[in-house]
């Protein structure tokens, strides 16, 4: 295993103001008890509402926060002792930091970043030339970092962070603030680096379609706790999502009328349209049931998306 | 040594960017060199009221005054940007440092590095050559061994209180004009002779702080007076020890430091 | 009209006060350098007697009303105008009611308020406590100091809103900030007393720079030197400089204001 967490907390003193004068201090866990176990070669989606500890998880698996309590080994190491070691084998973007250097062409990082990580020359060559094919740097690696988009900035991060060669790759919101290309090019790339198996990548991301392309394995977490480890399919199973039908009807809608096996959740256009929302009974049942109330028209059957799914683990 | 060429290669890349903004690089040097000399200027100003300070004549002042503006110069070069520390931990950017193989401290001070600062160096060595052949030293092997040592030292000492001032900023991060006070107020300290200082305040900045061992007692060792103090002769070569413990010290706090970084701003 | 002031300067006040970590960080190391520079001009006095005829205690109100006056006349922070100036923000200022001038200056008169209360009463309490001020015999110095610290936070505000001002011709300020915060450092007496120099030197800076008002002009005021009669004198001087370097402001911004307008065509 590559990543093994057990236990981990990470509190946060906060000073907060009471009256004029008197500070109030209070332990805040960001991470209140995280278990994380990652294979080599999985692509795991982390994500979580804002403040619920997914980059705190990250900066302590990165080594660049201290854990209060807890075991964490990424490549066997412990991220903050063998930081310097651990550093080498691990690549990291955090979207809203730079790793590059302002001032410096993109090009002149990369040749930095050569130095600073000792990579051989010919390994450093080689892999600068698969990623900048897949994606497509050489319009803009003598353009100073100042100066590039957001979408050609990310594009370099994700090199720079790839170009010794890690075995992990965190990615903090990779795809945060991106343009639709750009998004697409990162997820094309990400999808190809999943596709050739020797990077384990933990990806963060607020935006539910890089989890519904890149990620088998989602890890849910609230309030510092994991809430939810397995795949997309687990998680809309567990979570109960439900399939919602909506039927135009041929004449209004009874009010108050119950249906077998589904809730009816809304009742639109003078009463002629229904949402239903399925308790897991299947939808054939269900729509028998439907039309022997009232005559149907028009039916349509909704799976459930991820992004509701998600909302409701959110809200608790 | 290996690292010592990778380090080698961010400061280049520092001084190429820096390179792209001429006018304010020049700007900057002689500024910087101007503020020096003013230093310099001020001690001769109280030293021209009674042509002597603290009971010292114009070659002992000479040598502390040379003597702690080579060190403080020389410390300013090489660590003085870890004050920037602020602004990386204000903007979480410290956690760049921290991801890469290599020291956090080494690489904040590679990354900022001002080549600028070199103008104040030079003017300081300068100085301090100029005082050692004015001052009326009285040479002997030990004597030019600590002459050759003793900026370096004090480059130490002074570095130390740059480190460990900018360390401050892991918990506080307003902290800056606090450090000010030991880092510049400590310069100016060990610009004068220690005589001229009284009071706890003197026992506090020369020897609790250990600013003495800076220009004070170095300059008293190479000319090979007493101390009108009466501290104990031995003391005077103890600059080294008294330079390594404080960068010791220096390197635990920020070790510390590091261990409390919060890493909040994104 | 008569509003206004009251609400910038205590909108100065207010918003200085919130910075309550920097202030105690400003107070300590003033204190510090206050430690400092005592010791070394009361070691030469204690030698010659007194220092360019300064006295004792003389020379410990030069100190610490020097360290106090830094942080009050704030010269060595330069105004947001330069910034406002070279993004263009500007042109919003100057569409309201109040010339900027104005806004800025009273505004800067409100932090100068809080810093008084704090930079300013603390080092002097710790000088007090420590070493002894001066005290004056005659009791019309303390109304004119205060002038004499009204107008020397008016002059070293025109001085930096000039500075900002150039912005609207130079591309970089930092050259120029530089060499005021050399001669507003070392001109206006907070190294060493002025009178320390070369006869000619310091008559030269009294005359034709305002400098010494920054610092050196509320000193000698507040330490009776050559009397109150020389203290006006001194007073008459720093309100000379405060106008003129006022009116320099407005033509210098009017200027700078139809140059934009002639580049915005």
């Amino acid at each position: 295993m590559i990543i093994e967490v057990s236990g981990l907390r990470k509190d946060f003193t906060v000073t907060t103001k009471v009256g004029r004068l008197r500070r109030e201090r209070t332990v805040v866990s960001a991470v209140d008890g995280v278990d994380l176990v990652v294979g080599r070669g999985e692509l795991i989606g982390y994500i979580g509402p804002n403040g619920a500890g997914k980059s705190t998880t990250l900066k302590v698996l990165t080594g660049v926060l201290t854990p209060s309590a807890g075991r964490v080994r990424v490549c066997g190491l412990d991220p903050v002792a063998d930081r310097t070691t651990l550093a080498r084998r691990i690549g990291v973007v955090f979207g809203q930091r730079s790793q590059l250097w302002w001032d410096l062409p993109l090009g002149e990082s990369f040749e930095l970043l050569r130095h600073i990580y000792r990579v051989p020359a010919a390994e450093h060559a080689a892999r600068l030339r698969t990623c900048s094919d897949l994606l497509d740097l050489d319009g803009f690696t003598r353009t100073p970092v100042r100066q590039l988009s957001l979408g050609q900035r990310m594009r370099g991060e994700l090199t720079a962070a790839l170009l010794h060669g890690p075995e992990v790759l965190f990615l903090d919101e990779p795809t945060i603030g991106l343009d639709v290309l750009s998004k697409q090019a990162v997820r094309g790339f990400l999808a190809e680096l999943d596709r050739r198996g020797d990077t384990t990548v933990v990806l963060t991301t607020h935006d539910l379609a890089d989890i519904e392309k890149l990620c088998e394995r989602l890890v849910v977490i609230d309030h510092g706790r994991v809430v939810h480890d397995g795949t997309l399919d687990a998680l809309h199973t567990r979570h109960g999502s439900r399939r919602t039908i909506v039927a135009d009807l041929d004449a209004p809608w009874p009010a108050g009328q119950t249906v077998p096996g589904a809730a009816v959740t809304a009742v639109e256009a003078d009463g002629t349209r229904v949402t239903l929302t399925l308790d897991g009974r299947a939808a054939g049942e269900v729509v028998a049931a439907l039309a022997r109330i009232v005559p149907l028209r028009d039916l349509s059957v909704q799976e459930p998306d991820i992004e509701d799914v998600v909302a409701r683990i959110y809200r608790g | 040594m290996a690292s010592a060429r990778v380090y080698a290669h961010v400061v280049r890349a520092q001084i190429r960017s820096q390179a792209q903004y001429r006018a304010s690089f020049l700007i900057d040097l002689f500024g910087s060199m101007a503020v020096n000399a003013l230093d310099i200027a001020t001690v001769f100003v109280l030293f021209s009221v009674t042509g002597g300070l603290g009971g010292f004549g114009g070659g002992p002042v000479l040598l502390m005054a040379a003597l702690s503006a080579a060190s403080f110069s020389l410390a300013d070069m090489a660590v003085g940007t870890a004050d920037r520390l602020r602004e990386y931990v204000r903007s979480g950017q410290f956690d760049s440092l921290l991801l890469r193989p290599l020291s956090t401290l080494a690489q904040l001070v590679a990354v900022n590095f001002a080549f600028r600062r070199v103008g104040r160096v030079v003017q300081g060595l300068v100085l301090y050559v100029v005082a050692l052949a004015v001052a009326g030293v009285h040479w002997t092997l030990g004597a030019a061994v600590l002459a050759v040592v003793a900026p370096l030292v004090g480059g130490v000492f002074f570095g130390s209180l740059f480190v460990a001032g900018a360390t401050v900023a892991f918990w506080w991060i307003e902290s800056g004009e606090v450090a000010n006070a030991f880092t510049y107020g400590g310069r100016d300290f060990t610009s004068y002779p220690v005589t001229m200082f009284g009071g706890w305040f003197r026992d506090l900045f020369a020897i609790a702080l250990g600013f003495a061992f800076v220009a004070y007692l170095p300059a008293l060792a190479l000319l090979d007076r007493p101390d009108p103090l009466g501290l104990p002769d031995w003391l005077r070569w103890c600059s080294p020890v008294v330079a390594l413990v404080a960068a010791c010290l220096a390197a635990l706090f920020w070790r510390v430091g590091v261990r409390n970084y919060r890493s909040t701003g994104s | 009209m008569s509003r206004a002031p009251l609400a910038l300067l205590a909108a100065g006040f207010r918003r200085y006060s919130t910075y309550r970590q920097a202030t105690f960080a400003g107070i300590f190391t003033n204190s510090v350098f206050g430690f400092l520079r005592c010791y070394l001009l009361l070691s030469v006095a204690e030698e010659a007697g007194s220092v360019a005829g300064y006295s004792g205690s003389q020379l410990v109100t030069y100190v610490w009303l020097g360290q106090g006056m830094l942080a009050t006349v704030n010269s060595w922070t330069p105004l947001d105008l330069a910034e406002r100036v070279r993004t263009g923000d500007v042109v919003a200022d100057l569409l309201r009611p109040i010339d900027p001038l104005w806004t800025y200056l009273w505004t800067d008169l409100g932090r100068a308020c809080f810093a008084v209360l704090t930079r300013l009463a603390v080092p002097l309490g710790v000088g007090a406590f420590a070493f002894g001020l001066y005290v004056p015999d005659d009791p019309l110095v303390y109304p004119v100091l205060l002038l004499s610290l009204v107008l020397a936070v008016v002059t070293g505000f025109a001085c930096r809103y000039l500075i900002g001002l150039t912005a609207f011709w130079l591309l970089d300020i930092r050259g120029l900030n530089m060499v005021w915060v050399f001669f507003s450092g070392f001109a206006s007496g907070l190294y060493f007393p002025l009178a320390v120099l070369p006869e000619w030197l310091s008559t030269l800076l009294w005359v034709a720079t305002p400098f010494p008002v920054l610092m050196q002009s509320s000193i000698d005021i507040a330490v009776e030197r050559g009397g109150l009669g020389h203290g006006l004198l001194v007073l008459a001087g720093q309100a000379a400089w405060a106008l003129l370097l006022l009116w320099a402001c407005r033509v210098v911004q009017r200027r700078g204001v139809r140059r934009l307008v002639v580049q915005g065509g």
